[in-house]
Parts: structure tokens; sequence; C-alpha cells
């Protein structure tokens, strides 16, 4: 073979492959700086990492495995095409690494290069490392620090958005997928981390709408912060778009690390078991005492949730949103659960809008993932007026009803004291197939309250304090559900903890089946 | 153990409480295990009501248990499920829940004996214990009150009266003005005749509280709530002795040696002990037979103690005798051998007492520690309340004692008094006793309310404690500033790093190896560990003294990007230090305040706390008025 060299090809003194070899260096080494030493300082000085700290801080050392480090945008117009505007790797870093040794696809954005914009290469690649971790099995981590569109590609960073999108749903219930928002994420943009299972924030660095305070201003007039638009604590306080905020990026990356230790990789996976120090059969005197003597008198559903977890860790969803029901995860002797409780300290735990739909996501998130529910129920009954009723409480009230319904992972029911009217059947009762339902000595299974239910059976007549008397005697104790089986066993509220871990033991072989169906549909 | 512990997570964060060395002897004498002989031919009563409420209740209980005594208890509404209703064996509701619709409802707990059939109450310690009504209604009705009768009551309890009668008895009494006050001016003229500092005291106030010391003519005529007082001279840096007296009806009168009880915050005690570092014989005695024989001056019969103060020479004077069994009663039935509340039934029953003075013995030391659901950062004690989510007390530990009248689960409620239980050790000596209590205050695990035992373990390891160097002055003194917390010493630092460290994988600081073993479970709540070959048992929780957070080196060499987070400007807003209810509010909007003016009082626990401005400035608003409740870190006022 003879090979033809033309002047152009110079060798320098390393040998045959040298040009392209001292290319790579060179690219390898610009991936590497991302926009460049100025915008690093510039993002440290916001109070914000650089992508690849991000992601060295989430995934364990050593671990990270890149993909696409060259790849460039593509566009031609507006002097884009200039080499000193191509950057490689673009404005985000991809690829897989490991979380406590498990497997984790992750991309994370980069705002030193065109300010974390999503072009049509961005795009490309976050869809590659999604579909990799779908058909391997894994779950998808977004650190999301973007402003946006790529302006200057126009319609081809809009395709890629939806390329996103579609990929967002396809995952959705396949592998579970946290988006964690980092910086600015508006526009068009919001609707990934909205499409994946968990959104987290962090406090004071990061930013959610659809437009921001200039275009607010100019559309309705009024005059709102950027953080009062879609900070952190708005999102997770009013409008429920984001699940948790963290103090600031380490705090939110080490907590994702924990959090991530709660889920399976995939909807093939059983939910995770760890060791278990916490003694499975430990009594929990505490409990026996919690129920307050006064039937109206809250009490934090949170010290029983403690209580009977392995040690007292729980990691809470939407601790400060609809905060009359607490959802979270939590493990019982090593495996993961997901507990959901009526909280009777914030408006006597009954069922709202926000809080229906806040348990009902939860609840079929675990259902889609394998993780066994716990369920704690105190609840007397949804909440009345026309607030409720104009913002649609019966249809947002019957998802959490269809979710508990449809859910065919192991179900576990405590209830603790008041199980009123149809949210006792909403809240995973024996009816939606709950596996094993217990009653705390407190307990009164009924259609409503003694005094409301007296004043309805004996209206206008006399004695009625008598007659709520002997309501309260029939119907305030835990009997009649008992001896129609609709609850297993009434037990005492020490031994609850005991009594979960032996049922998770002998429910982690359930199997069951809906019938088959294209896909259900909820009432959205 | 693996690198990453995922039960724990990588970055829990460790809160440990201080820390010290596991006693290794663990054998010894069983304490208070009572010399007194429980003669079961000996008869007292069929059926005992106790009219009181957590430990001192169950304390009762459990030697009339031992009587073989029925026992009834009283409690109200939101006490239905305590401790000393359950160790009872009958409980009668008396009320709801504040204690002058229950626990003082004398209406009530007549009524309770009447349907239990109790020949006789005991009163513990509070509440009616030095009510003479409630004594004069039981003997109306035949009722027993086991106390010494309302003679005596009525003259002990009032300040002067008692004076004069102790002055009468030949007891040494306290130079200064033993009248009462009319107004602040009379007050402040008193007290200069007198010399500051000068104690003002209710005259009909009962222990500590109520009881405040002015430094000059300012805070005397301040002291607005307590007009009608007397005023006393207090010993600058005086000790606090409560001497023990037990007589019966029978004109036979004992001293049971004394209790140390200086070291107080707001005059109220804290750390007890007995006998006192400071006495010797021939004072205890001379002090044992005044007590003794102002005991027989007023006819007292029953269990009572007179308090002395001494000044640093050694004088005593009197200064006031309560009749009632004492808080602090174990350190003198730890150092005695008996069980004073089986002599408080027996003499209320008639008997003649057992002992002669040469019986009485000083065996060993005893230390008591008042535990307390309050917050030790603020004025050495602001109360606080919550539900005792974990609670585990050290009876494991050889000689310990725990009287308390709480479980895991209990409330602490504003209703109440805040106190948690009653931590006694015992040693053959001080120092024996001493280092059982650190031992015990470890191994202590209480969780759900702030609790005192930060300062507990600060007092009893302080040097000039442990010399034996106290007075009632002794936190002012030490704490000029008030109780910051335990300063970690490097090497406590260095351990405490280590350990938190350990719990994950690291044990390397500054370059120098640490060396961290032990069987730890992060499930319990204590953890035993040997550090660098010393034992040490560290409680890992949420809220304690040291936040630690373990990073990894790239976590912690990032932080430093993170911002610093601005902490509320709260020089402008006023918010509630405690749980409590609003007694006055002094201002109202747009009023101009100067800094340190009163704004408003807090009441809780029947403490009232004066809430000041911390500026000069115009009111803003106003949050509460006076009757409400609110709760701590309420907003109460702003400033502008």
């Amino acid at each position: 073979m003879v090979i033809f060299l033309t002047k152009t090809h110079q060798f320098p003194k390393g040998g045959l492959c040298s040009p392209p070899r001292e290319r790579i260096e060179k690219k390898r080494k610009a991936a590497l700086t991302g926009g460049g030493q100025l915008r690093i300082a510039a993002q440290h000085k916001r109070g914000k990492l650089t992508a690849r700290e991000r992601l060295e801080l989430l995934l364990d050392p050593d671990s990270f495995v890149e993909c696409d480090m060259f790849v460039e945008h593509r566009c031609s117009d507006f002097g884009m095409e200039a080499d000193h505007n191509k950057y490689p790797g673009d404005s985000v870093v991809t690829g897989q690494g490991r979380i406590n040794g498990r497997l984790v696809y992750v991309f994370s954005q980069d705002f030193t290069v065109f300010g974390g914009s999503l072009s049509g290469a961005h795009a490309q690649k976050v869809c590659k490392i999604m579909d990799q971790a779908m058909m391997v099995g894994a779950p998808v981590i977004g650190l999301n620090d973007s402003g946006g569109a790529r302006i200057q590609e126009g319609v081809e960073s809009l395709a890629g958005y939806a390329d996103i999108f579609l990929r967002n749903v396809m995952a959705s219930g396949v592998v579970p997928q946290i988006s964690l928002i980092m910086g600015p994420c508006a526009g068009g943009a919001v609707y990934s981390p909205a499409l994946t299972d968990f959104t987290f924030m962090v406090k004071d660095t990061s930013y959610l709408f659809i437009t921001g305070p200039d275009v607010v201003k100019s559309v309705t007039n009024e005059d709102v912060t950027q953080e009062e638009l879609g900070g952190a604590k708005t999102h997770t306080t009013v409008s429920g778009v984001a699940h948790r905020a963290f103090e600031n990026d380490v705090d939110a990356l080490l907590n994702l690390r924990d959090f991530f230790n709660f889920l399976p990789l995939s909807n093939k996976d059983p939910a995770p078991v760890t060791e278990c120090h916490d003694p499975r059969d430990r009594p929990v005197p505490g409990l026996d005492t919690i129920v307050p003597f006064e039937s109206t008198k809250a009490y934090d559903m949170l010290d029983i949730v403690h209580g009977v977890l392995d040690e007292r860790e729980f990691f809470e969803i939407m601790p400060n949103y609809a905060k009359n029901i607490v959802v979270g995860f939590a493990r019982m002797n090593g495996r993961t659960v997901g507990i959901v409780g009526n909280q009777p300290k914030v408006a006597s735990g009954c069922l709202d809008i926000n809080s229906s739909v806040k348990g009902a996501r939860f609840v079929r998130f675990c259902d889609a993932f394998n993780i066994p529910i716990i369920t704690f129920v105190d609840v007397p009954g949804f909440l009345p007026g026309t607030a409720q009723e104009y913002g649609g409480i019966i249809r947002h009230g019957a998802k959490l009803l269809y979710a508990f319904a449809e859910a065919t992972i192991p179900k576990i029911t405590v209830i603790t004291r008041k199980a009123y009217g149809g949210a006792y059947d909403v809240m995973s009762s024996k009816h939606l197939r709950g596996d094993v339902n217990y009653a705390w000595p407190s307990a009164e299974v009924a259609v409503m309250g003694a005094k409301g239910a007296v004043q309805i059976i004996f209206r206008g007549k006399e004695n009625q304090a008598e007659a709520e008397a002997e309501y309260v005697e029939k119907f305030a104790n835990p009997f009649p559900a008992a001896v129609r089986g609709f609850v297993d066993d009434i037990i005492q509220p020490s031994t609850t903890r005991k009594r979960i871990c032996r049922d998770l033991e002998v429910l982690a072989s359930k199997k069951q089946t809906n019938p088959w169906k294209k896909h259900a549909n909820i009432p959205l | 153990m693996a690198a990453y512990r995922s039960a724990a997570g990588f970055q829990r964060v460790l809160h440990a409480v201080k820390h010290v060395c596991f006693s290794k002897q663990r054998c010894g004498v069983i304490i208070c295990r009572y010399s007194t002989v429980y003669d079961p031919n000996e008869k007292t009563f069929d059926k005992i009501l106790i009219a009181n409420r957590g430990e001192i209740a169950c304390r009762v209980i459990k030697t009339c248990k031992k009587m073989g005594i029925k026992t009834v208890a009283v409690h109200s509404d939101v006490d239905s499920s305590a401790v000393h209703v359950k160790v009872a064996d009958e409980a009668v509701c008396v009320g709801p829940a504040p204690t002058s619709k229950s626990y003082l409802n004398m209406d009530a707990i007549m009524n309770a004996i009447k349907q239990t059939g109790a020949q006789a109450v005991h009163p513990g310690y509070g509440f009616l214990s030095e009510n003479k009504e409630f004594a004069k209604r039981l003997a109306a009705e035949g009722v027993t009150f086991i106390g010494p009768d309302t003679h005596a009551i009525q003259a002990m309890g009032d300040k002067i009266e008692s004076k004069l009668i102790a002055k009468a008895a030949k007891v040494n009494t306290i130079p200064g003005f033993d009248g009462v006050v009319k107004d602040a001016k009379e007050a402040v003229k008193i007290a200069g005749e007198i010399g500051y500092p000068v104690m003002i005291k209710a005259s009909a106030g009962g222990g500590g509280k109520g009881m405040r010391i002015a430094w000059n003519d300012e805070e005397t005529s301040d002291m607005g709530f307590f007009l009608s007082g007397h005023i006393s001279d207090i010993c600058a840096n005086g000790f606090c002795w409560c001497l023990q007296v037990l007589a019966d009806k029978h004109g036979n009168a004992l001293w049971l040696n004394e209790r140390e009880c200086s070291i107080q915050r707001r005059n109220q005690k804290v750390v007890e002990e007995a006998p006192s570092t400071f006495l010797d014989p021939d004072t205890r005695r001379a002090m044992g037979e005044q007590a003794v024989s102002l005991a027989n001056a007023v006819k007292y019969s029953s269990a009572g103690t007179v308090e002395f103060l001494v000044d640093s020479k050694k004088n005593f004077y009197f200064l006031e005798m309560n009749t009632r069994l004492q808080v602090e009663h174990p350190i003198t039935e730890c150092i005695t051998g008996l069980d004073l509340v089986q002599q408080m039934i027996r003499i209320a029953k008639g008997y003649k007492l057992q002992h002669k003075q040469s019986d009485i013995p000083i065996n060993g030391w005893a230390v008591e520690s008042r535990v307390y659901a309050e917050d030790p950062y603020k004025s050495f004690g602001l109360p606080s309340i919550g539900r005792l989510s974990q609670y585990q007390e050290p009876l494991d530990l050889p000689n310990v004692r725990v009287d308390s009248g709480i479980q895991e689960g209990s409330d602490i409620s504003i209703y109440y008094d805040p106190m948690i239980s009653k931590l006694v050790t015992y040693g053959k000596t001080r120092e024996e006793a001493l280092k059982k209590m650190e031992d015990a205050l470890d191994n202590y695990v209480i969780r759900g309310v702030t609790h005192n035992i930060p300062l507990l373990r600060e007092i009893i390891v302080h040097p000039r404690f442990v010399s034996g160097v106290i007075s009632t002055k002794f936190l002012p003194e030490v704490y000029p500033d008030g109780f910051k917390g335990h300063m970690l010493t490097a090497g406590e630092r260095r351990e405490l790093l280590a350990t938190a460290a350990a719990l994950y994988v690291a044990v390397e600081i500054d370059g120098e190896k640490v060396e961290v073993s032990g069987e730890w479970n992060l499930a319990s709540a204590l953890l035993p560990i040997t550090i660098n070959g010393k034992h040490r048992t560290l409680q890992v929780c949420k809220h304690a003294c040291f936040k630690l957070r373990v990073l990894s080196k790239l976590a912690a060499s990032l932080s430093k990007h993170m911002p610093e987070k601005v902490p509320e400007d709260t020089s402008s807003i006023l918010r509630s230090p405690m749980p409590g209810s609003v007694v006055a509010v002094s201002v109202k909007p747009g009023d101009n305040v100067a800094e340190g003016q009163e704004i408003c009082v807090i009441e809780a626990m029947k403490m009232q706390n004066s809430m000041t401005a911390a500026k000069t400035a115009k009111v803003k608003s106003v949050h509460c008025k006076a009757g409400d409740t609110v709760g701590e870190g309420d907003l109460l006022v702003e400033l502008e």
C-alpha cells in the first residue's frame, strides 16, 4: 500500500498518530473546563457548583463513565459556527455512574456553556442516556441548570425538548426518574422535571416557571420576584411542583444520594433491602399513649411514623405542602416502604384537593416500583365547602381512591383513630384490597362523628345527648369493623412495628395483577 | 464496615451529648435498699389517696405497695394515662388540666376520698401539701392527713410568724426586716437600711417560686409582683442547707442530717447532695439540735425540713421550715437508709419513731440532679414542652436511683412542673457518687423535649463544684454570660470528630491516627465506644450540643462555594422564648420603647418571664394580648 503524503500532514516528533491524539487531548481538556475558568468562577460566586463538580459529588468516587464528550452543537447561524463558539460536549455532561454501588444514568446541564441552554445536540445527548437507562433498567437523574432553549437554533431546540419529553413519558413507570433543579429552569424546559417522578430544588439558587417576572408583568401587570414566582419555597409550599428543597448544592446532592438508596433500579427490580440494626420486634411503648384521650385533640402522626420505622429514619416527600397528609420513604426491617398517613395536627388530617393529589401520586409511584405501602389512618373525612367543591374535590379525591384501589403491591393499613365516611374507604381500606388492616383500640370506624350522626338519625328529637352517647358506645370503637372482618385484628399500638415487619415478610411474595388494559383511565 | 452505610446515609448529622468514661466498677451497694423494716403486722391504713401527680405520686405509691396499702391516684383529664394513674390501684379524675381545677380542687378531691373510701391522704409536695384549709377539711371528715397538723402548717407557712417562733425557740434568725412591706417606696427604704443584696419573698409563697433577689433600688421597686413581700438579708455568697427532721405525735423528734441545696437557678434547686462538704460534725449537731427544738416548739409531727442559710464563716440562720416531704428527700434516704414516706405514714397513724438520734448514720454520699424539660441555654433553664419520643433511664448502672413519673410517650405539658425526673447516685465517697452521676447523665436518653442534662453535666464536673466550693451564686458566677454549653477541649474535639468519622469510615484527623472501636449499633440511642483506649458513652440525636457533619473530602472542599445563609434580623422581632401564656402586654402599636424596656410578660409553669425590647424603636405591631396562649417562637411584638 502506498501512502500519499501531502504537505498539510505535518509529522511532529511524537510519531505517526500524533495530530489527532493532540487534538483529542485538547478537546478533552476543553470539555472538562466547560465554559472556561472565568465562567466557572462566576458559577462558584453564585454559590453554585459546576456541572462536573456536581456529578463528582453525586456519584461514587471514580465511578462516572462519560458519554458524548466530543459532541458539538450543529448551529451555523448567528456566528455560532465559529470555532470559539464550539464547546466539546456542548452544554450538558452525560453518562452513567454508581451511587453506593448501584447503577444510575445522569445528565448535568452546564450553565457555563451558553447558560446551559438546550441545543439539538444537548437534547440528543440526554436522549441517548435515557434510552440506555430504559434498556438496562436503571434510574435517570437529571441535574437541571439551564437558561432554556438555544434561541439561535430555533425549532431544533424545541424538537430537542419534545424528544426528551417523549422519553420521560416512555420511561415513566419503567425506571425511576429524578430531577434536581440547581439553577434556572424556565419555559418549556420545566416540563421535563414535571414529568419525572420526583423534583427537588436548591433553596435560593433555583427557579422553575413557565414565564419569568418580566413577561408576567407585561401580561398580567403583576409585580413578582423570581423567588416569589418560582423559587424553592413557592414550589414546595404553595404549588406542590417540587417535592423537597435543600439548603445548597452540596446538601442537595448528598441528600439525593440518601434518597436514591430507597429506590429500586427499575419496575422489574424489587425494593432494595439493607442490613437492619433496629430489632424488627422492637416494642414502641410511646405509641400506647400517643392518641389523646379526647377524640378532638390533635397529635403528631410523625411521632407514630418515626416510632415504628427503622432507626426513626423517614425521608419525607413534600413535607411542607398539603401537610394534612404525610408521605415518604422509610425502611422496615431493612426493606424500603412507602408511608402514607393522615396528619391530625393539620386541618384535623382531613382529605382535601391538595392532599388527595399528593397522596395519589405517591401511592402510584410506590405501586409502579414494587414498594409496599403502609397507611396510617386518622381521617375525619373530606374537607367540606365551596372552595373544595368548586375546585373539584370529587375528581381529585377520586385520584387517591383510584391509586389505592389499583395498587397491587403489599398494602398494610393501621387505623389509629378516626376512619370516617368515604375517606375511610379511600385510605387503603380492606375493600380496596388492603392486605392487612389493623385497628388500634382507639379506632373509630363510622360514617361520621357521633354528633353529626345523631343530628341526622334523631332530627328534631330530644335527648340528643343520650343518643350521642349511645352512638359513641356503638360506633366509636373498632368493633363494628372488626366483627365484619373489615379489619383483621385490633392490636396493641406498641406492637405495631413488630406486626408490620412480620406482615411485610409474608407479603414479600405477593402476586396480584389487574385485568389487561391498554392503560387505565385515572380521573386526571 | 462498608464504606457506605446506606441505612445511615453518607451524611447523617451527628450530635453528641457530652460523654465520659464508663465506670469500671459495676458492683457495690444497691442504692436505697432501705434499712427500715416493713413490718406487715404493724397496721397503718388500708387505703391511701395520693393528692398529687408525677414522680412524687409514684414515689408514695411505691412505699405504699411495700407496706401493703392500697392506693388511690387522682388525676386531671389530660393525665388519665399518666404513670401515677397506671401504678395506683384505683384512680379518680378530679377535673380538667389546669391545676386550680384539678389537683387544687379540694371539693373534687374530697369527693374522690369519699368515693374510694381512702382512710388517709398523702399530699406529696406542692399543690395542697401545705394548705391548712385542706388539712382542716380532711380532719372534719375523719381522714388522716399524712403530714404535720394544721397548727404547724399555719405557723411555719407564715414567714413572719415562723421567724418569731424560731427566735423564741432559740434558733438563729437572720438580721433584717421581718414584716410586710406596704409599697415599693417602703421596700426601697428598708432595703437601703439592710444593705443590698436583699431577698424579697411573698409571705405565703412556697419553695423558690416567688422569691427574688434585688441588687439595687431600681430592682426593688420593679418587683411589682411581690409588693407585699418580706425583705430579709441574704448572704450574698451563702449556702442553702436543709435539715431533715422527723417527729412523731409523742414529742419525739430526730434530725436526719443536712442536704446541701446551694446550686440553684432563679432560686430553685438544681443539684443537691448529702451530706455537705462544708459542714463539720459540731455545726451539724448544732443545726440539728436547733431544727429539732423548732420542731418541738411547734409540736411538729411527720417529716419536715428546716432551711438554713449559711455564710462563709459557718454562721447559720433559720430561713424557713417546709412542712412537707421535700423534692430532694431521696438523698437523705440514701445516706440514712430510712424510707421517709414509710415514716410519715407510720407517724400519721400515731406510731412512735423507730429510731433514736444515735441510730441515724451518714453512710456514703448521695447526689441528686433534677432533670428538667427546659432549655439550659436560656437563663439556665426556660421551660420547654413536648412529647418524650424516646426515653430511657440509666437504671442498668449500679447505685443509680431515678424517681420519675413519666415514660416514653408521656407529654410534658404547660400545665405542670417541667421536671422529668430526679436522678440520684450514691457512692462510698463524694467522688464516687459524682463519677456515677456523670455516667448516669451520659446514659440517660431523653428525646422530644429540650432538657437540662448538658447543664447538669457541666456542673458536676466543674472544678469548683468538685472541690466543694459551692454557693447559691454558683451558676451566675461560673457562667456570668449564661450557660453556653460545654466547651470542647482540643482533645475532646478530636475524639468527637474521630467518632463521627469512624461511624462511616475514616479514622485520621489532621494526619493523626485516632483509634475508635466499639460494638455500636446506629439504631440504639446509646453509643458506647472506646477511643484511644478511653471509654465513652455518646448519644447520637438530632438536637444536641455538638452538631457534626461527616463529609467526604470532596464535599468538604466544595462546601466553600456554598452561599452563606443570612439569618433573620431578630432585633425588631420579639418572639416567645418558651410556650406559655401572656400575662400582660405593656405596649401598643405606635408606642416608643427604649432598649431594655419591658414589653410583655409570659408565664409558663408558674414562672414569669419579662420580655424586653432589644433596641430603642417604635412598636410596629402587637400580636398577642393578655391571656393568650403562645408557643415557643411565636411572634409577640414587632418593632419598626
